[in-house]
């Protein structure tokens, strides 16, 4: 294994893991305040790759090709719109299918939440075919040459990498510095005393859901920068990873998700590349089942302890 | 002050609270004394909002309660110190306090949270720490000074002894009537029901869901049958 490999490998994984762990911070939010599982959030994500995609092939024709404005506008556009419609899809789906079952069984919300995901599947095969698109990079294919060409990065690599941690950095101060921030992390610790103190919870949960949705709404675009071909299924499989990698970092843990999405995707594209293109699901669920026994709680999932 | 009249309250088929009513006055310290799973709890939940009554009114100030979701309640001025304190366990001390005054403008903050160090100079000291770090005595002061950061004119307490030593539980009395002094109306929840009855003006005594005396706090400390019951003899 060639040092130029290792390290072109390396960035690949982290820039997947970025992907990632953006999706898994969706997961981690909504469980940590609603304490549910959102399997319909990989399908969000589907949803806000379309509407990028849609919005991208339409405006394109607009503008001059290969001017400035013909490759910033048309992404521009494509990921604010797929922001805007996912937040508020997320937030109609709280309303409608989990609200409803606030005081019911776990089970019941699980069920509903999978329910949710073949609906948004379906809806999408109706609305949009079955046969895949290809989506253009919303950073176009242009990349970095390094080594004297030893080493290729591309910029979608590298804007992948940057938002991840723009993401985190403007999520942690979001939480720990305003009073809504604060709110949230309340609700997600005691909902009957969040409610004493005059937190509104269900517009806290509102709120949860319309921050994850629009965070994949950018997963979505960043994903399918990387992997182009988008299908009405092109959200499940990341879904489900992300929410492994929510898991063994901790689920409900903010850098949790963070450090789970980026190691889930070094460990993917290290065996992809080292070992085999074949197991590389069962080694990522491999180590998840490993990390769970040793640490039930994930990585840095919080252990709570009560004084009495 | 706060006019309670006949509510009833069901947790499924059980019927928790039968017929309750009562009031306290504007400036007093009023308890509820009684045995465990008597509804003093459910009283207080229910005056919140986060229990429901079936009948009857809750009056706070003149303006009727019903239908009032419970995150409105205390923007009317009634705190209320959950049983078993429930401090934001995770947050820090200054964040759990900053809570209490989540519906207050922010230009008053500061000078809540100084008069709460004040009261509470322990709080000030650990303000940066996380409240699970707290003992059980400092978190209850935390409880209530969390509770005393939304300017509260009456503050529920709902067994703000439980599970403290002695001497704490003298502390956290003292700081209760010096509460009272100092212009807050105080509904206390309390099985210590010596230690409450002495500091109340007036209590009420429940007993599986239904108030079963009343008086002043010198004269329930003498009634014989509340002293067998409640009092050890």
């Amino acid at each position: 294994m060639n040092i130029m490999n290792l390290l072109f490998n390396l960035i690949n994984g982290i820039s997947l893991g970025s992907v990632y762990a953006i999706i898994a911070l969706g997961y981690t939010m909504v469980y940590g305040i609603a304490k549910m599982l959102n399997f319909a959030h990989g399908d969000v994500i589907m949803v806000g790759a379309y509407i990028c995609f849609f919005t991208m092939s339409r405006l394109s024709s607009l503008f001059e090709p290969g001017s400035l404005a013909a490759m910033a506008v048309p992404s521009l556009a494509g990921v604010v719109l797929a922001m805007i419609v996912c937040t508020v899809l997320g937030v109609v789906i709280e309303r409608l299918a989990y609200k409803p079952l606030r005081q019911a069984p776990s089970l019941a919300v699980l069920i509903t939440a999978i329910g949710v995901s073949y609906f948004l599947q379906n809806s999408a095969l109706l609305l949009w075919g079955s046969e895949p698109r290809i989506f253009t990079s919303v950073v176009g294919s242009g990349s970095i040459q390094l080594f004297d060409g030893q080493l290729t990065i591309t910029y979608t690599s590298i804007v992948t990498m940057l938002t991840c941690v723009v993401i985190m950095v403007v999520l942690t101060l979001f939480t720990s510095g305003t009073k809504m921030g604060k709110a949230m992390r309340a609700c997600s610790e005691d909902k009957g005393a969040a409610m004493l103190m005059g937190i509104d919870v269900n517009r806290t949960i509102s709120m949860t859901f319309a921050i994850g949705s629009a965070l994949a709404a950018i997963a979505g675009a960043l994903l399918c920068s990387t992997y182009p071909t988008l299908m009405p299924t092109t959200g499940s499989l990341p879904g489900i990873r992300a929410f492994t990698a929510a898991v063994f970092g901790g689920i409900g843990s903010i850098p949790g998700a963070m450090l789970g999405g980026i190691l889930l995707g070094l460990i993917e594209t290290f065996t992809k590349s080292y070992i085999t293109t074949n197991l590389y699901d069962a080694v990522v669920f491999g180590v998840l089942i490993v990390v769970l026994l040793v640490k039930p709680t994930g990585l840095l999932g919080k252990q709570i302890r009560e004084k009495v | 002050m706060l006019k309670v009249q006949d509510i009833n309250v069901y947790y499924g088929a059980i019927h928790a609270i039968k017929d309750i009513s009562f009031d306290v006055n504007d400036g007093e310290i009023v308890t509820l004394i009684g045995a465990n799973g008597a509804g003093k709890s459910t009283t207080l939940q229910t005056i919140s909002g986060l229990l429901r009554s079936t009948t009857g009114s809750i009056e706070f100030m003149g303006k009727s309660l019903a239908g009032v979701p419970p995150f409105q309640v205390v923007a009317h001025g009634l705190a209320h110190v959950p049983e078993g304190r429930r401090v934001f366990l995770q947050m820090t001390v200054e964040e759990n306090l900053e809570m209490g005054a989540f519906t207050r403008p922010a230009s008053e903050v500061a000078d809540s949270l100084a008069d709460v160090y004040k009261r509470f100079p322990r709080l000030e000291e650990r303000r940066r720490q996380i409240a699970g770090t707290l003992s059980g005595g400092e978190q209850q002061m935390l409880a209530m000074g969390r509770a005393l950061m939304s300017k509260p004119r009456l503050l529920m307490l709902d067994e703000p002894s439980m599970g403290l030593a002695p001497i704490l539980v003298e502390q956290i009395f003292d700081i209760i009537k010096e509460l009272n002094h100092a212009g807050v109306t105080i509904l206390l929840v309390e099985q210590n029901a010596q230690m409450a009855l002495s500091v109340a003006h007036r209590g009420y005594v429940l007993e599986t869901g239904k108030i079963v005396a009343t008086g002043t706090g010198a004269e329930l400390l003498n009634d014989e049958a509340v002293k067998k019951a409640y009092l050890g003899g």
